[in-house]
């Protein structure tokens, strides 16, 4: 059986950003600027701790359930994760409710998928 | 009136019906998906507001009895006396009125609440649409002056405008201005705005004829020509600066569109492409000015609409030509035509200015312009409306 191309052992976090839509701009600016390109942008919808948000909506209260967000989806190496987290909190972060989450995953492989070759 | 010019009219009241949703789709376009339906929503609001207040004074004192060459009577107030071919002309004039306002909602794109922009339009057509209909359309002092505003460049563009930057200064900033770029959610939907407007300023400019003859053939001419060449400018513009994005090309359009409104049936086609080039170079560096002077006049009513009509306004004084309508102006030997658009727009412009400012003053204290942050954060379409434009 064929075996397919390895490269040596890297050990990979995928770092997700939960985000403000119109911070996303500025958040793909800040990686770049530090070297890192590669990301997976999602359009996706969430809630935080808070739950929801309660408005006076014609003179009835009303929770606003989900909020528009957008996820970034970094993958890089372990010794990349704090300088990867650090620009993301430097850039996304207004210091109101609702500016997001960031969350650190171990990443067991990743195959490109022209090649076939493997990073473990 | 002939059968011919009534259904001429008839049909350019429902083209100039069309604008109003068109603006409304030209600016959803370029706001955030979650104030989307908060901004068609708006257009809407505008017509049935105007619909309403036409009927009861708006008509009246726009075109009634004229009372010092200022403001008209209250003797059509309710439409008593208005019959046939007045009435068609009514209802023409009412959906002017409608894309006015309409046009205003660009200062308060993404952080105004329903209700205060529904007191404040009522009062803007009241102290400030009216007055300009009845100076220059009404026989008021304007028209008296001998300025001339074919379609709407003082009494459509200028105003609402004008009015645009006071109401942008008084309400503030989006939330966010500053610290990121605010992007357009759907160019699409912004060019089928675009494409609705184009199409409404047919009836627009060719109806302000008030028949179906060659002024207003001229007008349809001339009015496509400046569409075209302004958008043409900012599309080179794109080209230099990068690529010609079509929201650029489509916005040069419009302020092609504008800045032909108050000579479509003074000047010839040489006159459009001059009328439609310097609009395109002049409402460009406007947006530009705006964009530096970092003032969140959010979707550029001030610098097309407002810009263009001046230049457009000031152009009739400059390029018309008698052999289109009769009038002459500084490039056919009469410099006194110039000397009256250039006072009809020096006034419109600062009472529109002016009077829009302490409108909107006046509704902030009442009442407040702008929704809670809470609000703003969470969008106007869920906030005004408990709706989303996409699920």
């Amino acid at each position: 059986m064929r075996r397919l191309p390895t490269r040596e052992v890297v050990e990979m976090k995928m770092v997700v950003a939960v985000i403000r839509p119109e911070k996303l701009e500025c958040v793909k600016k800040a990686l770049e600027e530090r070297g890192f390109v590669g990301m997976t942008v999602t359009e996706v919808k969430g809630r935080g701790e808070q739950k929801g948000i309660r408005l006076q909506f014609r003179g009835r209260e009303v929770e606003v359930d989900l909020l528009q967000k957008t996820k970034v989806e970094v993958v890089v190496s372990d010794d990349a994760v704090d300088e990867v987290v650090e620009a993301i909190v430097s850039s996304a972060r207004t210091g109101k409710f609702g500016d997001g989450r960031i969350f650190v995953i171990p990443v067991e492989k990743s195959v490109k998928i022209r090649t076939g070759e493997e990073e473990v | 009136m002939s059968d011919g010019n009534v259904a001429w009219i008839l049909a350019s009241t429902a083209l100039v019906m069309l604008m109003v949703p068109g603006v409304g789709f030209f600016y959803a376009g370029m706001v955030r998906r979650k104030n989307a339906v908060n901004m068609i929503a708006l257009s809407f609001i505008s017509l049935i507001i105007t619909v309403l207040l036409w009927i009861f004074y708006g008509y009246s004192v726009s075109f009634g009895n004229d009372i010092s060459g200022i403001i008209g009577g209250l003797n059509y107030a309710l439409l008593s006396g208005v019959k046939g071919e007045d009435l068609l002309f009514m209802m023409y004039q009412m959906m002017f009125a409608a894309v006015t306002i309409a046009i205003l909602t660009s200062a308060i794109a993404e952080r105004a609440k329903v209700s205060s922009f529904i007191l404040l339009s009522a009062l803007w057509l009241t102290f400030v649409y009216a007055p300009f209909a009845h100076w220059l359309w009404g026989g008021g002092w304007l028209a008296k002056l001998g300025a001339l505003d074919f379609a709407g460049g003082m009494v459509v563009h200028i105003s609402s405008g004008f009015a645009a930057l006071a109401v942008a200064m008084t309400i503030g900033k989006r939330a966010g201005f500053e610290e990121y770029s605010i992007e357009p959610h759907s160019i699409p939907l912004t060019l089928i705005g675009a494409a609705l407007l184009w199409f409404g300023w047919f009836g627009f400019n060719g109806g302000s004829a008030l028949a179906a003859n060659d002024v207003a053939i001229n007008a349809v001419v001339v009015t496509n020509t400046s569409a075209a060449v302004a958008g043409f400018v900012w599309m080179v513009i794109g080209w230099i600066k990068g690529k010609p994005g079509s929201l650029g090309i489509v916005s040069g359009a419009i302020a092609g569109l504008a800045a032909i409104t108050p000579a479509a049936g003074f000047v010839d086609v040489k006159g459009a492409i001059v009328i439609g080039l310097v609009a395109g170079i002049v409402c460009y560096l406007a947006m530009d000015f705006r964009i530096k002077k970092k003032i969140d006049e959010s979707l550029d009513a001030w610098a097309i609409h407002g810009i263009g009509g001046l230049w457009g306004s000031v152009a009739v004084g400059i390029l018309a030509n008698p052999e289109v309508n009769g009038y002459a102006g500084l490039l056919f030997g009469n410099p006194q035509l110039l000397v009256s658009q250039l006072i009809a727009v020096a006034s419109t412009t600062a009472y529109a200015f002016l009077v829009t400012l302490i409108l909107a003053k006046a509704v902030d204290a009442a009442v407040g312009l702008r929704v809670s942050s809470q609000e703003e954060y969470v969008g106007l379409d869920l906030s005004q409306h408990e709706e989303v434009a996409y699920t």
